[in-house]
């Protein structure tokens, strides 16, 4: 089991050992970088990539570490016992699994997905440390031990909203997805779209580059935004030399609400547009 | 095996312990990288380091440690210097005057034809001269350079054409960032804070409630809802803000932030120095949006904890005097004003970013430490705990 980026996701070298190490290590990964820099989407590939079934698990400001485990229904109990249905006899007919109980018994060993660690409570990560450092949990309810047949690949995103606690850190590998420089990019973007005109895209990266640079922009468009750009570019058969016009009354780029996303940057944008022809005029 | 390498690390205050050191051993042992020095890197990045912060000086131990280590030919990466970025950095860099200079000199697109052409003719490590590119020279390329058409290429070493090693290229460098006391540390302090209460739609089940109605209903089933707990603790923050406070705005920002997203009700104003009869939300317009004491006085109820945070450092006539401001004519002394907070408010601690061995040389510090009758707690992770225990009394 060897993750070496797939067909539809470029991998840099230091992001393949990473996955390698935790893949062989069987530790957590924890990834984390710029939104839009394809840290949930690693999942999906390196699931694609080893064969492995994938399961998700998207955390939310209310999500709690026990959910992952397993719920009681103590409602549906209740009324069964109303109603003199057989099943209220056995407990275990009213727990409801949670994604990390079905990472543990899967068949295969999947990939599993926790994606946004930091949306959840400052103390969530704690609550997972003995869950994710041995892969078994107990169930009060029925007294049983869930333990892990194989260990689950597990892959933690987190946009850094929260810090995480240090015990949680050292359990876990981690990995920083740097934004791509131009070389990646180019290969990110041949991988999606294939027969994109050389030309065309030179001349949007430039730009992509030039607005990155930009400074004091709230958000700054990452490889998401610029995919997204793209498409649009090429459903309206923009012809290269539109983006090229070195004209600063074109400063703001073409359909450039796929990479600008706050009022508040378009106003920037114009300003600076403004400035630079004033600029000429003189 | 890597035990210096480990303490090293150590030394260089990235956070490694021996788990991890462990799982690096485990990594090797199971060849994940296998006999390139580049994926060794990789790997023990990946083990040893957990937060982007620390990156920075991890390479820089890295290429300590392991100096010498050269990679065979053709695996390194030569450093390539993009043209844009070059433009880029040059624009920022250069004056209207020296741009008219480049200008003479053919413009940019013969400087970096030059460049370009400089860097295909060198083959050597370079100091001094006045053509190649290399440090101290008055050649328009290269670090140092006197050349008023110079760009800088590279400042630690000159490695033109030579292969870089990935490490050396200390790409994570802004990234660094020590902070003393992060904002998770606060949160916590800030979490014996919460008092919770349950109030809005019922939408959690009340587990004891449902058993015994339901006991009392002769078994049949009697589903009892309660609504969800929520944070009740009301906190208004007062800051003390410019002059002085300038040096402790860092610690101010992360008190902030971390108070922020764990407080609904959080209010916050801004003062100078001491608290007046007016205080401000927006530091810009501070002079023409105020907001009356007074008002804050009746607008929030008795049951809000006030925090002051501010170094308490200024001249004793600010606090003891009628026009002792330095910004105003201030009609009623500043003590009047804190004692009317301490009047109405329970619940009331200063936050002094100043360490508390300095507090005793500084009269206006002990003034005010009287005045808020000795609830004055240096703004330490230490300090904000005895705090927070303080307003929970």
């Amino acid at each position: 089991m060897k993750f070496t980026g797939t067909d539809s996701y470029v991998a840099s070298d230091d992001l393949r050992v990473a996955v390698n190490a935790a893949i062989a290590l069987q530790r957590p990964l924890l990834i984390k970088g710029e939104p839009g820099t394809g840290k949930t989407v690693l999942a999906h590939e390196v699931a694609k990539a080893i064969g492995a079934p994938l399961i998700e698990w998207h955390i939310k400001s209310t999500t709690k570490a026990q959910q992952g485990l397993y719920e009681y229904d103590a409602v549906s109990r209740l009324r069964d016992s109303q109603l003199g249905d057989e099943r209220v006899k056995d407990i275990g007919n009213y727990i409801k699994r949670g994604k990390l109980w079905d990472a543990f018994t899967a068949e295969q060993r999947p990939v599993l997905l926790i994606d946004e660690i930091d949306k959840a409570d400052i103390e969530f990560p704690n609550d997972l440390l003995l869950e994710l450092d041995r892969m078994e949990f107990y169930v009060y309810e029925t007294q049983e031990v869930v333990k892990a047949v194989q260990r689950p690949v597990v892959m933690i995103t987190s946009n850094n909203e929260k810090e995480l606690p240090d015990a949680f850190l050292r359990r876990c590998f981690f990995h920083y997805i740097r934004f791509p420089d131009r070389e990646i990019m180019t290969q990110i973007v041949d991988v999606h779209f294939p027969d994109l005109q050389r030309t065309l895209l030179r001349e949007a990266l430039n730009i992509f580059y030039d607005i990155r640079e930009v400074p004091g922009l709230k958000k700054k468009p990452s490889t998401s935004e610029l995919l997204d750009w793209l498409k649009l570019l090429m459903v309206e058969e923009m012809p290269p030399e539109a983006l090229r016009s070195k004209d600063s009354k074109q400063l703001i780029p073409p359909l450039h609400g796929a990479l600008l996303k706050n009022e508040q940057d378009v106003h920037l944008f114009e300003r600076l547009a403004f400035m630079a022809r004033r600029e000429q005029r003189q | 095996m890597f035990t210096n390498f480990f303490l090293e690390l150590r030394q260089a205050k990235v956070p490694v312990s021996i788990k991890e050191y462990l799982a690096l051993m485990e990594a090797m042992d199971k060849h994940v990288a296998d006999y390139s020095v580049d994926d060794f890197y990789y790997l023990s990045r990946s083990i040893l380091v957990k937060d982007e912060r620390n990156l920075d000086k991890f390479d820089k131990v890295f290429g300590h440690v392991f100096k010498g280590l050269e990679a065979p030919a053709g695996e390194g990466v030569t450093a390539e210097i993009p043209e844009e970025w070059l433009r880029k950095l040059a624009e920022k860099l250069l004056t209207d005057e020296e741009k008219a200079q480049i200008e003479a000199m053919g413009g940019w697109e013969k400087l970096m034809e030059t460049l370009k052409k400089r860097l295909e003719e060198q083959q050597k490590r370079h100091q001094g001269g006045s053509k190649w590119i290399g440090t101290a020279g008055t050649s328009p390329f290269g670090a140092y350079g006197f050349n008023p058409e110079g760009v800088r290429i590279g400042q630690d070493k000159n490695r033109e054409g030579r292969a870089v090693k990935v490490w050396d290229k200390r790409e994570y460098k802004n990234l660094d960032d020590t902070v003393e006391i992060g904002t998770r540390n606060i949160k916590l302090a800030l979490r014996r804070l919460r008092k919770f209460a349950r109030e809005g739609a019922e939408i959690e089940l009340d587990m004891p409630d449902t058993i015994r109605s339901t006991a009392r209903n002769a078994g049949y089933l009697d589903i009892k809802m309660i609504p969800e707990r929520r944070n009740k603790v009301k906190l208004l923050l007062l800051f003390d803000i410019g002059g002085s406070m300038d040096a402790h705005i860092r610690v101010c920002e992360e008190l902030f932030s971390a108070a922020r997203s764990e407080f609904k009700h959080l209010e916050f104003f801004y003062f100078h120095n001491c608290l007046y009869e007016k205080l401000w939300k927006d530091n810009r317009r501070r002079h023409v949006d105020t907001y009356q004491t007074q008002q804050l006085l009746h607008t929030f109820p008795p049951d809000y904890k006030i925090i002051f945070v501010g170094d308490a450092s200024m001249s004793p006539y600010e606090i003891a005097y009628p026009g002792g401001s330095v910004e105003h004519w201030n009609e009623e002394a500043g003590q009047v004003w804190i004692q009317r907070m301490a009047d109405t408010y329970r619940s009331m601690v200063w936050l002094n970013p100043v360490p508390e061995r300095h507090w005793s040389y500084t009269p206006s510090i002990q003034l005010l430490q009287q005045l808020s009758s000795n609830r004055m707690f240096p703004l330490t992770l230490g300090g904000l705990d005895s705090a927070m225990k303080e307003l929970n009394k």
